[in-house]
């Protein structure tokens, strides 16, 4: 037993990375090479997810999982320093980066935030263990952007709940165990008022799950549809009619995730077989004789140069939003660049690659990867809010400009109009 | 400017603001415009005494810095300048400090180390070449060894306050590839000729070496080293510009925001439609995105990182663009008056123009990097 007055020191950062390197090098595998052969839904199928809860129970019997999590919900109670240290150490091994989002950097975040003490022991160190990925049920097939307009219907019913209605653009549902489902409850107060956020089990009766498939084939995103489903009142996050209080932290951390800015992400965020831009473009500029092409060296320089920039501009913003020079909403401004950003390396690869990135032999993927990602680039302003509602969020939380007008500001949410 | 700052950095920013907006406001910047000789002398050494030449000088010669990081306390000092696009030669004499500081040949330079830090003397940087860029091979202007002396025989381009400088740091080129010198603007065979330039307070000048003979304790670098010490010239007058550009960019954005807020078009303030809003939002994003690469390449330059080189030119690139796109946009959402003779934002449209080109063009930037990189 530890004397009275013992103090929970935190190990500090170099002696945290000589034990995480030493301890990686000795439990996780290496990535696999990439080779830009492997097909897209190797990374998410099934057999990817399992992959995943395995590596993350490695990563908790090790003592390196949740490391930014406190120590009462089986996290490693560390600093977002740690973390860092940790991701510098981990570059290069097999991680379970699927469960970086939304699981822990988003679901996580917000149940610690604003969920109950039984909620957290329970659900956040599922996850830490690897034994429970959550989802987000935020849109609905009638509004997006326009969160706070969902219709999805819940009615208490006793020590239940009762939804009914559709959620859309859920990633990764269909590998869920549980889902952030935010429903209306109240249909006399205005529209952010009569909201209630559930821990929705999602493999329940009542639950009906479809696959949307992509322009690029890419098929992680589900919709869902609520026949008579189920819920606790226990399972309540936060107050009853208090939903978008927790909409809106959820969104803080979706957007600080989307933007590269979150400390619970472990590893990198996502795509494992990504290559990096900037090697796969000047590999072909070798190939194709272009190498001293002063415009296309340019081109991939600009592309190297966004790619680096926005890690500053990541750095600075969580510096700015940690001190208080940045107001907390600052999380936009990395959302928007990455967007943005996005855009134009995506721009450029087409433009240096030319048709090398645009087809490919029967049965490989090769370099198309650059054209299909190209033709569904525009997700990257869409995804984790889009850049419109970004620059709002800039321009009006974060500069102080006035607020858009609302329509359906104070108006009981029966008599908003809505899309027919 | 990093948002982390020692209370001593806050507190030397302070004192540098303070002197720097009772000293050289705008209406003094316009004033010495008006009088077109560049910046006040007595005004500098005043600055000198703040610190502002001293930061890269090794405490050997009587420097010393902030923070213990010279160069991200004069980044300070170069971001409040550009918010008041300030006259003085911060950049150059900077860089010319540091040089001869860290010279192998330090000690011959020790009184003149002590004049720049005093403010007494005022010294700049002789390399680009006419139409041949920052890049060092182009250097032409030839050095040749004369009994005990060098001659020193060219033309240097785009030398910053060459007619307000006693010292001039000129690259030449030797039997055995690079050298620099420290070479008096005074003796013989210099010849000053002032340009005409777009900066109303910051002159660039021209400046030709017909047989100017100095001592051989003239040298700086020469050999193998010269290369890095360049490049490490480079690299801190890059990092202090950028800086300086953050700053004009600031100050102009703040403007900005207060003009689009006290305008009324259609009943309405300008900053109330979300057409302008999703711009400034824009905006503020490049601006942030400039201040954090500056940031980056401030501290990988001042730990001497094995980044230095390639974050230098990914801040150059990046802030030497942006930051007129900024202030152009800015122009825009003021209308008519900001094209006006009167109105200030012209000053910084200027100076962020003039630091595009200057030390290497975002297209050259780009070019450097993609070397760097390995395309």
């Amino acid at each position: 037993m530890g004397s009275p007055t013992e103090i929970d020191v935190i190990e500090d950062i170099e002696t945290f990375r000589s034990r995480a390197r030493e301890w990686i090098a000795a439990n996780l595998p290496l990535a696999k090479p990439v080779t830009g052969e492997e097909s897209e839904s190797a990374d998410y199928d099934e057999a990817a997810w399992a992959r995943a809860r395995e590596l993350q129970k490695l990563l908790y019997e090790g003592g390196f999982a949740g490391l930014c999590y406190p120590k009462e919900y089986g996290g490693q109670g560390l600093t977002p320093a740690h973390q860092y240290a940790f991701n510098e150490e981990v570059a290069g091994y097999e991680m379970p980066l699927l469960l970086n989002s939304p699981t822990f950097s988003i679901c996580g975040p917000t149940i610690l935030d604003m969920g109950t003490e039984e909620q957290k022991k329970k659900h956040l160190s599922a996850m830490i263990r690897g034994e429970e990925t959550l989802v987000q049920f935020l849109s609905e097939p009638g509004c997006g952007s326009d969160l706070a307009g969902v219709v999805t219907r819940a009615t208490r019913d006793g020590d239940v709940f009762v939804l009914n209605g559709s959620k859309i653009w859920s990633s990764w549902a269909y590998a869920a165990d549980y889902a952030l489902c935010l429903a209306r409850t109240d249909w006399d107060a205005p529209k952010h008022r009569g909201l209630t956020m559930f821990l929705l089990e999602v493999n329940q009766p009542g639950i009906e799950l479809r696959r949307i498939r992509q322009v690029n084939g890419n098929e992680e995103f589900c919709q869902e549809f609520f026949d008579n489903v189920e819920v606790p009142v226990s399972n309540v996050v936060g107050e009853i009619n208090g939903g978008w209080t927790v909409a809106s932290r959820q969104m803080f951390h979706e957007r600080n995730s989307v933007g590269g800015g979150s400390q619970y992400v472990s590893g990198r965020l996502m795509g494992p077989k990504r290559r990096s831009p900037t090697a796969v473009m000047a590999e072909i500029a070798r190939r194709t004789g272009r190498s001293d092409d002063r415009r296309v060296r340019e081109l991939i320089a600009e592309s190297h140069a966004i790619g680096r920039v926005r890690e500053h501009l990541i750095e600075r913003v969580v510096a700015g939003m940690r001190t208080e020079n940045l107001s907390a909403s600052a999380g936009s401004i990395i959302r928007l660049f990455g967007g943005m950003g996005h855009l134009r390396q995506t721009e450029i690869a087409v433009e240096v690659a030319g048709p090398h990135g645009t087809f490919s032999l029967p049965g490989t993927m090769g370099d198309r990867e650059i054209a299909e990602t190209f033709i569904t680039r525009q997700a990257a302003c869409m995804g984790g809010g889009t850049t419109e509602i970004a620059r709002n969020i800039i321009a009006e939380r974060v500069l102080g400009m006035p607020r858009e007008f609302a329509a359906d500001r104070d108006v009981p949410f029966k008599d908003v109009r809505r899309s027919r | 400017m990093e948002f982390e700052l020692t209370r001593d950095q806050q507190l030397f920013r302070g004192t540098t603001k303070d002197f720097l907006e009772q000293e050289a406001s705008l209406l003094k910047v316009r004033e010495l415009a008006e009088a077109g000789g560049g910046f006040d002398r007595d005004w500098w050494r005043r600055g000198a005494e703040l610190g502002w030449v001293s930061m890269l000088v090794s405490a050997e010669y009587g420097g010393d810095s902030i923070s213990g990081s010279g160069l991200r306390d004069m980044a300070l000092v170069a971001e409040e300048m550009g918010r008041l696009v300030s006259p003085g030669p911060l950049v150059v004499t900077n860089v010319v400090a540091a040089a001869l500081s860290e010279s192998r040949f330090s000690a011959a330079h020790s009184t003149v180390i002590e004049r720049l830090m005093s403010g007494e003397s005022v010294a700049t940087y002789a390399m680009c070449e006419v139409d041949r860029g920052w890049d060092p091979a182009g250097t032409q202007l030839l050095a040749s060894p004369e009994g005990d002396d060098i001659v020193l025989t060219g033309v240097k381009d785009l030398v910053e306050s060459a007619d307000q400088s006693e010292y001039m740091l000129v690259t030449a080129r030797c039997a055995d590839g690079l050298a620099q010198y420290l070479v008096p603007t005074e003796l013989p065979g210099v010849t000053v000729t002032p340009l005409t330039g777009i900066d109303l307070v910051r002159k660039f000048s021209r400046v030709r070496f017909d047989g100017v003979r100095i001592p051989r304790s003239a040298l700086v670098g020469s050999g193998a080293e010269t290369e890095q010490a360049i490049e490490r010239q480079l690299q801190i007058a890059i990092v202090l510009q950028c800086a300086e550009m953050v700053g004009v960019v600031e100050r102009v954005f703040e403007n900005t925001l207060q003009w689009m807020s006290d305008r009324y078009s259609f009943g309405r303030p300008l900053s109330s439609y979300q057409a302008l809003k999703h711009r400034v939002a824009d905006m503020k994003m490049w601006l942030e995105a400039s201040h954090g690469t500056t940031a980056a390449a401030a501290r990988a330059v001042d730990a001497r990182s094995a980044e230095a080189a390639e974050l230098v030119s990914i801040a150059k690139s990046y802030v030497g663009s942006i930051a007129t796109d900024i202030i152009q946009d800015c122009v825009q959402l003021h209308g008519g008056i900001a094209i006006t003779w009167e109105h200030d934002i012209h000053l910084y449209l200027r100076r962020a123009t003039v630091n595009r080109v200057s030390w290497g063009t975002p297209s050259e930037h780009r070019e450097r990097l993609a070397t760097i990189i390995g395309v």
